[in-house]
């Protein structure tokens, strides 16, 4: 059995460990001396020797990322983080940002230094008062120790770090999307190469990393490339802040290597809410293919998350039991992506209005064979054709759920799901009728 | 929108966070709600002014983010998850107690204009399932009946308390706080909850460590 290994998580219970003090208190701030001292290609190598991948959903090696910028260029470069958390299902960034952000702040400040930005970027979704308030207090308290600023402890490096506040657009966790949100534009996806690398936030060199990503670098510093190999496989490395939700005893998060099973998860969680079987799962986000009971013991690793038709994503699973319908979670779910597209492309806008008026239907107990027929067309026509990821994903949930539940929707060409499945059945607290 | 010279100067430090003026275009509308409880076309004039940008460049942004309001919101907003995982979990039924008793229904406010009532998408506290916001402040694991009484609590002037933040103060005052997020309401909320400590304590429970860390803890 794979054990539980916080890293991040481990001092959470620190009444004040948001503060500057608290922080200090439990070791904080010691990575940035360190990390000083070294040369920034240096910190570079580092961090792709730990082979540390994105954990924003792509799972792209960060250091390989921060190697395309541009060295001794002469530009400006950035560092902005992607606090953008707005995946259905992913609630671990928010988590941090209340809990521990000054090690996010210390990540940050390696991280420029490392890629040699003058000025990083916190982008959080406005959504989350409480995230953003905690992180830009911790700068602030950051800037008066003399932690970010003009030539800090006396390193010849200089940092300025502004906290920006969305408001309310998933797409903007899309990376240029949310560099175009944060230059004061719509929050619509530009077109790659060229990538930030190069031509990023006011089209100069730009980093965007995940949140985790860049909250594990003081750890990455402080105890080097061996000891963080340990945790995880070879191709995943490290550690992993899960966030477990739905039909589970015990909700909430649990940090573990990357290699730990959604099984073990589970039986960390306390099991299926109520006893049962898991009827559908999915490893991070609406945005990754649903997988069943059957892939319990595969590793939620990027590699074996893929082999197994889905993907890691955010690394937050969803677990959903047997009073559950399939069709309705799916329809909510592009109802979702709907409402979101950002009206770039026509594969994405046009497809998503389609997908969810025949999916309405199903869940009506009115679908038809032709109509599943049409939903596998649409979802073909957006798959790989539109601007951004967002588009697939729009494209993901149909496919997935009818590969593993196909009578589901066979039923719901007669049965309305709600009839099916009533939905009281899987509300977690007692008492409330049906709709 | 009114323009008094503390706003102006509220404005310029907004500005100058920016290597370019126009990124503050977003935290400024923010600013405007907290003036006004929406986003007037007065105070797209006024922004779109004090970043050398036309009305329409303003209004293009500003409509296009869900949060930006163009009518005015009242005292308190209201939201509901009903994405997937909330919804099934019960965020539905939150919905319904919570529309029935205002009498409004998306995007709408109560017949005295006090609430306005939203359905939100995904909130990133899936683990607090079903969540509502209440002037985007954490509640967190609600029942319709809890719901209710937050409402009825707000509505006859009560002191309510986020569960994961300060005490619920109204729309304008969090529309303030995104513009200018250090508001001295850090220290509010206090540690990570049994939700967030879950992990933590099992392995705690059971003896469950990270291999030693021969550097310290960061």
């Amino acid at each position: 059995m794979t054990p539980l290994t916080p890293v991040i998580t481990e001092h959470w219970d620190v009444p004040d460990l948001f503060t500057l003090d608290g922080y200090r208190r439990k070791g904080g701030y010691r990575a940035l001396p360190k990390a000083l001292a070294m040369d920034p290609d240096a910190i570079i190598g580092m961090v792709k020797e730990t082979g540390l991948r994105g954990r924003g959903g792509a799972g792209f090696p960060t250091g390989l990322k921060w190697s395309f910028v541009p060295q001794n260029d002469g530009k400006p470069h950035y560092l902005v983080v992607n606090a953008d958390e707005s995946e259905p299902g992913a609630c671990k960034d928010v988590p941090i940002m209340i809990a521990n952000p000054h090690a996010l702040i210390e990540g940050v400040i390696i991280a420029s230094y490392a890629i040699r930005a003058s000025h990083a970027f916190i982008y959080i979704r406005g959504e989350v008062p409480q995230a953003i308030r905690r992180v830009a207090t911790a700068v602030r308290e950051a800037e008066q120790a003399g932690l970010i600023g003009d030539n800090i402890s006396g390193s010849g490096f200089s940092l300025r770090v502004t906290v920006h506040s969305g408001a309310g657009a998933y797409i903007c966790g899309e990376e240029t999307a949310l560099l175009n949100s944060l230059e004061g534009l719509r929050g619509q996806p530009r077109l790659k190469p060229p990538f930030p690398a190069t031509h990023g936030l006011y089209s100069l060199p730009t980093v965007v990393n995940n949140v985790e990503t860049i909250t594990n670098v003081p750890w990455i510093i402080n105890n080097g490339v061996d000891w963080f190999r340990q945790f995880g496989t070879e191709k995943s490395p490290g550690f992993k802040v899960f966030a477990v939700s739905g039909h589970v005893e015990r909700p909430g998060i649990y940090e573990a290597p990357l290699g730990i099973t959604m099984g073990e998860l589970l039986e960390y969680a306390g099991g299926v809410r109520g006893g049962g079987p898991v009827k559908f799962w999915l490893p991070g986000g609406s945005s990754v293919p649903m997988l069943t009971a059957d892939y319990l013991d595969t590793p939620l690793t990027y590699e074996a998350m893929v082999e197994a038709g889905s993907m890691l994503g955010t690394g937050t699973p969803m677990v959903f039991n047997n009073t559950i319908s399939v069709v309705k979670s799916v329809t909510r779910w592009l109802e979702f992506y709907k409402h979101e597209s950002c009206g770039k492309c026509t594969p994405c806008r046009e497809g998503t209005y389609w997908i969810t008026g025949l999916l309405e239907k199903f869940e009506a107990g009115h679908g038809t064979d032709p109509d599943m027929d049409l939903l596998n067309e649409v979802c073909g026509h957006i798959m790989g054709r539109s601007f951004c990821a967002l588009g697939d994903a729009a494209a993901t949930p149909f496919p997935a759920a009818v590969k593993y539940f196909r009578d589901e929707f066979q039923t719901a060409t007669t049965v309305p799901v709600d009839v099916s499945f009533p939905p009281s059945a899987g509300y977690v607290f007692e008492g409330v009728a049906a709709r | 929108m009114e323009v008094t010279p503390e706003v102006r100067s509220q404005m310029s430090e907004i500005i100058d966070r920016y290597p370019n003026s126009r990124s503050a275009l977003m935290p400024l509308l923010h600013l405007a709600q907290s003036i006004d409880d929406e986003v007037t076309p007065e105070a797209m004039e006024v922004i779109a002014d004090a970043l050398g940008l036309t009305t329409a460049e303003v209004a293009a942004v500003a409509t296009f983010y869900t949060m930006y309001k163009r009518k005015p919101v009242g005292r308190h907003h209201i939201g509901v998850c009903t994405n997937t995982l909330c919804a099934l979990l019960g965020g539905d039924a939150v919905y319904d107690a919570v529309s029935e008793r205002l009498g409004a229904g998306h995007d709408q406010t109560d017949v005295d204009g006090t609430f306005w009532l939203e359905r939100i998408e995904c909130q990133a506290a899936c683990t607090h399932a079903p969540v509502m916001t209440v002037d985007w402040e954490f509640m967190d694991n609600q029942t319709p009946a809890s719901a209710v009484d937050i409402i009825d609590r707000l509505a006859r002037g009560e002191q309510v308390q986020s569960t994961r933040g300060p005490v619920i103060r109204d729309f304008q005052a969090t529309e303030h706080t995104l513009a200018f997020p250090v508001d001295g309401l850090a220290g509010e909320g206090g540690e990570a909850d049994d939700i967030m400590l879950a992990g933590l304590t099992y392995a705690r429970e059971h003896g469950m460590s990270a291999p030693a860390a021969p550097g310290g803890d960061a």
